[in-house]
């Protein structure tokens, strides 16, 4: 929705500039291109000197690393900082990181490249470019200090932010030099040749985070802390039933309320409090007399959503598939047959930080102050709505309280904030979502149904498999272009016979995966690891029952089928021998396990967990084995693996966004049950890269630890769970 | 005009005597350290110490504090992050977005005063904030290692 005003300026920049820089055409790297510092960070960088548009250097020696994309906790800022200080050559303990917005991006005719971060792409995808910065910037001061010396720059050793010259003895810092390097040319950036990840110092090493200080003593300003002269608060309700409006309130109601403002409708569903205080607008919303006018979708409950992607499995028609071979005929032909129906729910996201947003508009100027994982959209957003132009927009960075998905391109929470602030001119308005409307309003996790069925030979061989998901679809809420001639492969993501993004890691004879889309009024978008999440409960969880049934061992079984799949496998195998598959267990523990890809890395995992004989849960351990080739921080893959279980866990126990009349239930944490560090499992991390690809991090761990969790009580009960959340399934 | 002691100094408040807490700390002392998670006792998000004890502060209504009660928040848990659980948050690297940590620190330093030596089935007991980035390993890391800090003075 809010895509085309940014995309449609930003190629008529690009065109422009092409005309200029052959660099940006290939992927945004502008050296040399002089960008202003952001008056708001005159501070920190007043006395810097900007060697190209990553790397600015203070006079006592301070590097100032731009960072383009968000950091909502996954730590791709420090991770990004380590690539280009890495080629920088620089002293690790002088490095700072400096935010770059949209507004500066765009100003530079996008000279930092894509700012959108999600699909576990912050590093991956702007490796290459942020470390040819560094070495360019580096090359630079080198330049600066041979011609200070008069001697040539082959003749110069650089270390840790010094400059050396052996044959006469002398050295010069980074910060001696930059002003001079900053007038120089940079060099072709495709004319660098980077290092060779093997002799990495910087990046590969377990690095302290660089953004931990200030969230020790509450001194961080989260967008929803933030404080301006003259602001004023706006809470805000959106008819609970997706597709319903809002008709009318009552406002002598509320209006002699303390500190209430005003009331606002926001379009044509919504409508916000606006008070000096949050709240004091939210107790005046909930006072707030509000009819309704909740349209058809009203009827719409979990049961009839439910008969909806039934019907699905039945369908004549699909909507995408992959197949080789005529799996139909030969599970109609086997010996032996398997087959099993799963399902999963809709889930929200939850970031802690929930959705806000603060609006400053002015006659010719928006401002905004958002944590958003896509900062162009923002800005997109921003000037749509307001009715700005882009170049007189300008987005305030601040870092989020979590993303998870929720805070991609939507941008919802923007829109209306902008909508609010329209009635304020020259006042800040700052926008936040109680937590039971940023429960009621999100775009969930896909809701889907799956049937799956096997065919085996006497031998206990996979003869052929089928596999149908019945289940809404992201695209089609989100991004139409995605569904090319009615096929929408995103949500067999995981399932892919392309190798290098979401590759399935088996090899089956005959192999029949189809997706039928069946869309219900409920938004839905991604969720951290999106459909791998869904598709690796079905494929994985099923290859157990169907191991079960050829009399195989579950590790055994897989094995077979991934001989084609050497990557898939030797993650599978460090998963199974950290995990100690096959070995004696404790009494009263069993093991499961699962692999699966997505976001170009490869993951698997090993659960223990047992079950009493009332059929409590308890997940004791988990063994999650990730390549994703190169690692830049082998700390923070480990943090991510760890949070990826609790995401993850929190969701196979408890999660579910049950429809009732129409609208979302489970709105706050006491009935959308958040795992506690008590049922936190000892997650032990096995980390084997081949150092032969870039993979994501923050998502592609996620899927196996649901499957292999599954997996494992299969292994304690005899009895296979087919749907979530756990909590809901009676285990023994 | 209510008067209330957070973090040793006496401040004047006026809201509705319904107001919470938290919204008290967030938006009319400009203390923000304190989070808002759920608003419902669920989260600790909005953890401080209330008379030496951890409070979730979204449910104490500004009506029912008085001077006499001594509030401690995130912000004056201690100068310059000294305090042995902010020490081992550090050294463990513990934050991810960072949000639910100023609630989950003040949890873990009232634990520590009243059990300076807590086992791992005391720490579950104690630390029931939500975390959605999932830090729960490292926080239990840190809070051993705070632990460690407080009672040799070693380390951090
Ligand atoms: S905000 Fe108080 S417990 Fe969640
Ligand atoms: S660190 Fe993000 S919610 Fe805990």
């Amino acid at each position: 929705m809010n895509r085309p005003v940014l995309e449609k300026n930003l190629k008529l920049s690009r065109r422009d500039f092409i005309v200029g820089s052959a660099a940006i055409a290939n992927g945004g790297l502008a050296l040399g291109m002089r960008v202003p510092f952001d008056a708001a960070h005159a501070d920190t960088s007043a006395s810097a000197s900007q060697v190209n548009i990553w790397v600015a250097i203070k006079p006592d020696d301070t590097c100032v690393i731009r960072i383009a994309r968000s950091e909502m906790g996954q730590g791709t800022l420090t991770g990004l900082a380590q690539l280009v200080a890495e080629e920088l050559e620089c002293d690790w303990s002088k490095v700072t990181t400096e935010g770059v917005t949209p507004g500066q991006n765009l100003a530079a005719k996008r000279a930092w490249g894509e700012m959108g971060t999600g699909g576990s792409r912050g590093i991956r995808t702007s490796q290459d470019y942020v470390r040819r910065g560094g070495a360019a910037a580096r090359i630079m001061l080198m330049q600066a200090a041979a011609n200070q010396w008069n001697v040539a720059a082959s003749e110069l050793t650089f270390s840790k932010g010094v400059i050396s010259h052996a044959a006469s003895n002398r050295s010069v810092r980074y910060g001696q030099v930059a002003a001079a390097a900053a007038q120089l040319t940079p060099p072709d950036p495709k004319s660098i040749t980077l290092k060779d990840p093997k002799n990495w110092t910087i990046a590969g090493q377990p690095l302290k985070r660089l953004d931990t200080a200030d969230k020790l003593d509450g001194s961080k300003i989260f967008a929803i802390d933030l404080k301006l002269p003259g602001m004023l608060c706006a809470a805000i309700k959106d008819c609970p039933v997706y597709g319903g409006k809002l008709t009318s309130f009552d406002e002598s109601k509320v209006v002699g309320m303390p500190g209430v403002k005003k009331v606002v409708r926001v379009k044509d569903t919504a409508v916000a409090v606006v008070a000096d205080t949050w709240w004091r607008a939210k107790k005046a919303l909930d006072a707030l007399p509000i009819v309704w006018d909740e349209g058809p979708n009203a009827a719409a409950s979990s049961a009839t959503i439910a008969e909806m992607l039934k019907d699905g499995l039945g369908a004549s028609t699909t909507n995408g598939d992959r197949h080789n071979g005529d799996a139909l005929k030969a599970i109609a032909e086997a010996p032996k047959k398997v087959e099993a129906v799963y399902s999963t729910p809709f889930l929200a996201h939850a970031p802690m930080e929930m959705m806000n947003c603060t609006v400053k508009l002015s006659a010719d100027r928006a401002d905004a102050w958002v944590p958003t994982q896509n900062l162009e959209a923002s800005l997109a957003a921003l000037s749509e709505t307001s009715g700005i132009p882009l170049n007189k927009c300008e987005i305030h960075r601040h870092d989020l309280g979590g993303g998870f998905g929720r805070r991609g391109g939507t941008q919802d929470y923007v829109h209306q904030a902008v909508e609010i602030a329209k009635s304020f001119p020259d006042t800040p308005i700052k926008l936040i979502w109680s937590r039971e409307e940023d429960q009621a309003h999100d775009f969930y996790r896909p809701i889907s149904q799956c049937r799956l069925s096997a065919g085996l030979d006497n031998d206990g061989n996979l003869l052929g498999l089928h596999v149908r998901i019945s289940g809404q679809s992201i695209n089609a809420l989100l991004n139409q272009k995605g569904i090319v001639g009615g096929r929408d492969m995103r949500q067999l993501q995981g399932y892919y016979e392309t190798p290098g993004d979401a590759q399935l890691g088996y090899d089956v004879p005959n192999l029949l995966i189809e997706y039928v889309m069946r869309n219900s009024h409920v938004p839905v978008g991604p969720w951290r690891g999106v459909n791998t999440n869904q598709n690796a409960v079905y494929m994985e969880c099923f290859m157990d029952e169907v191991a079960r049934a050829a009399g195989k061992d579950a590790l055994e079984f897989r094995r077979a089928l991934m001989k084609n799949h050497p990557k898939h496998l030797a993650v599978l195998n460090a998963a199974a021998e950290k995990g100690d598959w096959g070995k004696p267990l404790p009494p009263g523990i069993h093991r499961g396990l699962a692999q699966f890809m997505g976001y170009g890395s490869y993951s698997a995992a090993v659960s223990e967990v047992s079950v009493s004989p009332q059929g409590k849960l308890k997940v004791h351990r988990i063994v999650l084995a990730v390549n994703c080739g190169h690692m830049v921080n082998p700390g923070q893959i480990e943090a991510q693996a760890q949070g990826s279980v609790a995401y993850g866990l929190t969701a196979a126990l408890y999660g579910e966004m049950p429809v009732d009349k129409g609208r979302m239930t489970n709105l706050n944490f006491d009935t959308y049950e958040i795992m506690r560090l008590a049922e936190m499992p000892k997650v032990e991390v096995v980390l084997v890269p081949t150092y032969d690809f870039w993979g994501g991090v923050g998502e592609p761990t996620i899927c196996v630890v649901t499957p292999s969790v599954m997996n494992a009580i299969y292994a304690a009960t005899g009895k296979p769970v087919r749907s979530l959340p756990l909590k809901n399934v009676k285990l023994v | 005009m209510a008067k209330l002691n957070i973090n040793g100094t006496v401040r004047e408040v006026s809201a509705e005597a319904d107001t919470p807490l938290l919204w008290v700390l967030r938006e009319h002392v400009g203390l923000t350290g304190t989070k808002y998670g759920c608003g419902i006792a669920q989260c600790g998000a909005c953890s401080v110490h209330f008379n030496g004890e951890v409070q979730r502060s979204c449910q104490i209504p500004l009506g029912q504090i008085t001077e006499a009660d001594k509030i401690v928040t995130i912000e004056g848990l201690s100068e310059g992050r000294s305090h042995p659980v902010q020490r081992a948050w550090a050294a463990v690297d513990v934050p991810q977005c960072g949000y639910c940590q100023s609630g989950q620190i003040m949890a873990a330093a009232a634990l520590l005063a009243q059990n300076p030596k807590p086992a791992d089935h005391d720490i579950d007991a104690a630390m029931t904030n939500i975390c959605r980035c999932g830090t729960y390993q490292r926080i239990r890391e840190a809070v051993h290692m705070a632990a460690d800090i407080g009672t040799t003075g070693k380390r951090g």
